[in-house]
């Protein structure tokens, strides 16, 4: 498997026992355990509605109305799906943003240099274009070198094109840096493409989960990535019968 | 129709009726149809005349001008109502060369920078109070909301009783006049910053006391800076009134002396330098703006 080229720790990057978060009264999520490894890249599907960013974020610690126990590392970062730089900061200011100490430019330069974005280090984020911005915010997220990184639909106001360009960044800077990732997504392929194993959210709970045993770089047009992306599908309820037709 | 003039060879009689009297070289060979009439379309730059635009915006008040000197000069308006424009020009230079001008500007702008200075701290204080910390916002809120209604030229007669009839006054009024469009705006401004913007700077780790620095206060900028130019208006507002009522000195004082020798001259150069005055305040926060809010992605001005 993939995460077997990572360190194997035994104790895990992220640990949810009977995790349980309400709005008003109705559990958006309700009773949840979820084990994610050192190192292991897992992605999240679900309906809109299924309480799949509401679990990241409560994981990134940014809502903690809840029940339960969520163990999680010091060393986290966010990306968001806009990419919610500060727009009254120039690039690299954005990267540095909240790192403790003082750290020089040159830490922020060498975060923009492995997202390829170096050459706009001086700009203001309104001069950037959407997939520029969404790679600064992931540069941003990997400086502060996490042990976890949350990833919250980071391709979804993409076009095509960049979204392509950026899974195949992400895949690249997981494997480099070895970090575990939650990946939250709502694009099944998006989700095979990237992920040593996918979790199906449903009604506040983990309702399906397979690890996807495709050697990396993974093909699309492998009839068994088309295989679990039916799979997949279904359990999302899309009937894929009758999206072929 | 012209598809049943449509060549017999061809296989798609649709395409070449649409398409042969549009393209130029006609190779359908389409006779029936006439070539239409052309006519050019002029650039708008050569139908007009070449004046700059510059004179003409410059023309209108040239002519108001002279119009003026022109009603002077024949008597019909006298200098009791209104002297002419070489007059107050004369009278300017005058009043610049003894230095009388001079020492009335400085000693006006001296209180309107204090009576600034004083507004902007307290304005800006109890915005970042009630802006930042929902206790404050219950306390200060109301109070600040109320008080605001109160026209603050009618506070006036209290003010000379409360601080004399020195400079005490006239800075209190401007201070007072300052505050509020500043706090209203800076408070808005405050709570106006996108929550979501918050929220990153939580998830980057930013302590409270970060947050604030790094993203509520820049957030509230470009409301801070709207208030300042109400302010700013404002407080020459204020001076006018200030400096109308018992004063001894200032640019208010040389007016209402002219008034009591019916030297309209004197007066229209103090408006003038009023005007003036005013001008300058907004050239300084138009740089202002252009230097702290470059960041911002609807700024257009160069």
């Amino acid at each position: 498997m993939a995460t077997d080229v990572h360190r194997t720790v035994t104790s895990p990057a992220v640990r949810v026992e009977g995790l349980t978060r309400s709005f008003d009264g109705r559990a958006v999520i309700d009773n949840l355990q979820l084990d994610v490894r050192p190192g292991e890249f897992v992605a999240l599907l679900g309906r809109s509605g299924c309480g799949k960013s509401t679990l990241l974020r409560i994981l990134a610690g940014l809502d903690r109305d809840i029940a339960g126990t969520v163990l999680v590392p010091r060393r986290k970062a966010v990306a968001f799906q806009a990419p919610r730089l500060m727009p009254w900061k120039k690039v690299w200011r954005n990267v540095l943003l909240g790192l403790p100490g003082k750290p020089g430019r040159e830490v922020a330069e060498q975060a923009l240099t492995e997202v390829g974005l170096s050459h706009r280090s001086d700009a203001w984020p309104k001069t950037l274009s959407g997939g520029e911005a969404q790679r600064a915010s992931l540069a941003r997220a990997l400086v502060r070198e996490p042990d976890l990184l949350l990833l919250d639909e980071p391709f979804g106001a993409l076009d095509a094109l960049t979204r392509i360009k950026a899974q195949r960044l992400v895949g690249e800077l997981w494997q480099r840096r070895g970090c575990a990732v939650l990946l939250v997504t709502h694009d099944v392929e998006e989700a095979v493409l990237l992920a040593d194993r996918v979790l199906v959210m449903d009604e506040g709970v983990i309702a399906y989960e397979t690890t996807v045993d495709l050697d990396r770089p993974r093909d699309i047009t492998d009839p068994r990535f088309a295989e679990l992306r039916a799979e997949l599908l279904a359990r999302l309820g899309v009937d894929t019968a009758a999206e072929a037709a | 129709m012209s598809i049943s003039h449509a060549p017999p060879g061809s296989s798609e009689p649709d395409i070449s009726a649409k398409s042969g009297p549009v393209t130029s070289d006609s190779a359908t060979g389409d006779a029936e149809r006439a070539a239409p009439d052309l006519e050019p379309i002029v650039p708008s730059s050569t139908r007009r005349t070449r004046v700059p635009r510059w004179v003409r915006r410059t023309s209108g008040p040239l002519l108001l001008l002279a119009l003026w000197q022109l009603l002077s000069a024949t008597g019909v308006l006298t200098a009791d109502i209104l002297a002419s424009p070489g007059r107050i020009a004369d009278v300017g230079t005058d009043l610049i060369a003894d230095g009388s001008l001079g020492d009335a500007m400085a000693t006006s702008l001296q209180r309107v920078a204090l009576g600034l200075l004083f507004g902007t701290v307290i304005g800006t204080g109890l915005a970042l109070v009630s802006g930042l910390f929902r206790v404050g916002e219950d306390l200060v809120d109301a109070p600040v909301q109320m008080l605001r209604t109160v026209p603050f030229v009618g506070l006036i007669p209290l003010f000379i009783i409360w601080f004399g009839i020195g400079e005490a006054p006239k800075v209190a009024i401007i201070t007072l006049g300052v505050t509020f469009p500043l706090y209203l705006n800076v408070y808005a401004g405050i709570r106006g910053v996108d929550a979501q913007l918050i929220e990153a700077g939580e998830s980057l780790g930013l302590s409270r006391w970060g947050l604030v620095r790094h993203v509520v206060l820049p957030g509230a900028l470009p409301g801070a800076m709207t208030g300042l130019r109400y302010s700013l208006g404002i407080a020459w507002l204020a001076l006018v009134f200030a400096e109308q009522i018992n004063a001894d000195s200032g640019i208010g004082f040389l007016m209402v002396q002219a008034r009591d020798f019916l030297r309209t001259d004197v007066i229209v150069v103090c408006l003038i330098v009023y005007a003036f005055l005013g001008l300058l305040a907004d050239f300084v926060v138009r740089t202002l703006e252009r230097l702290l809010l470059q960041w911002r992605p609807t700024f257009t001005g160069r």
